[in-house]
């Protein structure tokens, strides 16, 4: 490949050029509760890539023709700000920007009873403030806990990651040489407690085994992650006196 | 709408279709090539009454700043309301834009066009292709349909001449030269409803599939691309199933490219 600006090795004595191991998760911290218009609302950051999100709703439909007499209408919109790439981003949508509003809808929409509020919308916002790869699996974790925020009833938390293949190798959560200068990229979703999937993209060039063993690494790491949301909507409703018996317990 | 999903889910209980196939059955498929005289390279594809036009054209332009020696792949899809009476004139919709989407990445992720001997000059001129896609008639699977018309369009497209003083495309003289092609990726597409899988969704089963699986595929069973989309989830295992047959429906459909 030609590619200007590629680094010679993306992986240096076995270790990838932020000094992970191959199947470490970048830094992940997670709260919730950040936009006080909102509903529901999170913010991610996710290594070097940061994504807000904002749930508001149920609400009433706009425009009215999509409201559904049987569900919610969900709608799902992923923005990138414009100073949030290396080169401006034009702000608006863009045709990359469409395609991943519509699969993380189809990610989250699989966690909510829609159908508990029927004839109104439920609007999830999300702007990816600073991007460093992991862009959509950032979104989808902060939607999911801003959903749960905004006590939307839901089936599971929406967990989300991304595996791919770099020099050969097989690695967890890429970030920006590796997405840019890899072989293969494979986000994913899924709701944990039933380990169902929600999201799976590829794009690259794998085997059978090789996307088997990228679905593991990611499922393992999903894990993780649920239990980092869930901390961040406890850390939001808990109550001076939860903490207090928490701390109790904790002696 | 609210009796069609427990029909079909109820057929497919017993491994059944609508029409007749098997779960793991394609419709009938047919392929024309270079339809379009104008174009540089065309297919049509039927998959049973699913139809679609595929068309390149090439032009001369600036590379990307990040690939200053490759060519350009520019994939656009046209939902135009003469396909079905749901689409509505404008700008391409989220539907449109992820069919191009999906189609492009299984093209571009594997090199199935050597980019690189698309270049006339680096940093200063390569050629751009583009391949448009019309769905003409949508009864379903216009992921596979797409796909198998685009390596077809591509597999039998022609550069124009280039005169290189003049910094001019010749349209109308249409060299012998063919577009440096490396490997073949096809999309196989399936769905899922109330927990049965099956292959090549029509409209109606795709009005009431849960989820949908596209899987692209190369002659030596890797694969290039995936998307995952509807409402509904999938399992592991589902998913590493239905990768092994679009592996082996690959091959059925790489025969069409002749």
């Amino acid at each position: 490949m030609s590619k200007v600006g590629a680094p010679d090795k993306l992986i240096v004595n076995g270790k990838r050029l932020d000094g992970r191991k191959f199947d470490e998760m970048r830094e992940l911290t997670i709260k919730a509760g950040i936009i006080p218009n909102a509903d529901g609302s999170a913010q991610v950051d996710l290594g070097g890539t940061r994504a807000i999100a904002a749930v508001y709703g149920p609400r009433e439909v706009f425009p009215r023709h999509l409201s559904d007499p049987d569900k919610a209408y969900l709608n799902c919109i992923y923005t990138m700000v414009s100073f949030s790439t290396p080169d401006r981003a034009r702000p608006g949508p863009s045709r990359r920007s469409v395609e991943i509003s519509k699969v993380v809808k189809d990610a989250l929409a699989p966690a909510i009873f829609l159908e508990k509020y029927p004839k109104t919308a439920i609007d999830v916002y999300i702007e990816i403030i600073n991007a460093n790869a992991g862009t959509r699996t950032a979104a989808i974790i902060a939607a999911a806990v801003a959903l749960a925020d905004a006590g939307i009833e839901m089936r599971d938390l929406v967990s989300s990651i991304a595996a791919g293949k770099v020099d050969g190798e097989l690695l967890l959560d890429l970030f920006e040489p590796e997405d840019n200068f890899g072989d293969a990229d494979m986000p994913f979703a899924m709701m944990p407690r039933t380990k169902e999937i929600t999201l799976l993209q590829m794009d690259g060039e794998l085997t059978k085994d090789e996307i088997a063993e990228l679905l593991k690494m990611n499922m393992k790491a999903c894990e993780k992650i649920y239990e980092a949301q869930k901390v961040a909507l406890k850390e939001k409703f808990a109550t001076e006196k939860d903490l207090a018996q928490e701390e109790g317990e904790s002696q | 709408m609210k009796t069609l999903k427990p029909y079909l889910s109820a057929l497919l209980g017993k491994q059944m279709r609508e029409d007749n196939r098997g779960v793991y059955d394609y419709r009938d498929i047919q392929v024309e090539v270079n339809p379009v005289a104008r174009a540089n390279g065309s297919a049509r594809v039927r998959i049973g009454a699913t139809e679609v036009l595929v068309g390149v054209k090439m032009n001369v332009d600036k590379p990307f700043p990040d690939t200053p020696d490759e060519g350009v792949l520019i994939v656009n899809a046209e939902l135009s309301p003469l396909a079905n009476a749901e689409y509505e004139p404008g700008p391409p919709g989220p539907a449109a834009i992820e069919l191009a989407r999906v189609v492009d990445r299984g093209i571009r992720e594997s090199h199935a066009i050597d980019f690189e001997k698309l270049c006339i000059r680096p940093k200063e001129k390569v050629w751009v292709v583009f391949l448009d896609i019309y769905p003409i008639n949508d009864d379903g699977n216009l992921f596979d349909a797409a796909s198998l018309a685009a390596m077809i369009a591509l597999k039998h497209a022609v550069l124009p001449k280039y005169d290189e003083k003049a910094d001019q495309v010749l349209y109308k003289e249409l060299t012998k030269e063919k577009l440096p092609m490396r490997v073949q990726p096809l999309l196989t597409t399936f769905a899922k409803i109330n927990g049965s899988t099956f292959i090549d969704p029509t409209k109606r089963e795709e009005k009431a599939m849960d989820a949908r699986l596209s899987v692209a595929t190369l002659e030596d069973g890797q694969i290039s691309a995936m998307q995952k989309g509807g409402t509904g989830t999938f399992t592991q295992k589902e998913i590493l199933d239905l990768i092994e047959l679009a592996i082996e429906k690959g091959k059925e459909l790489r025969k069409l490219l002749k």
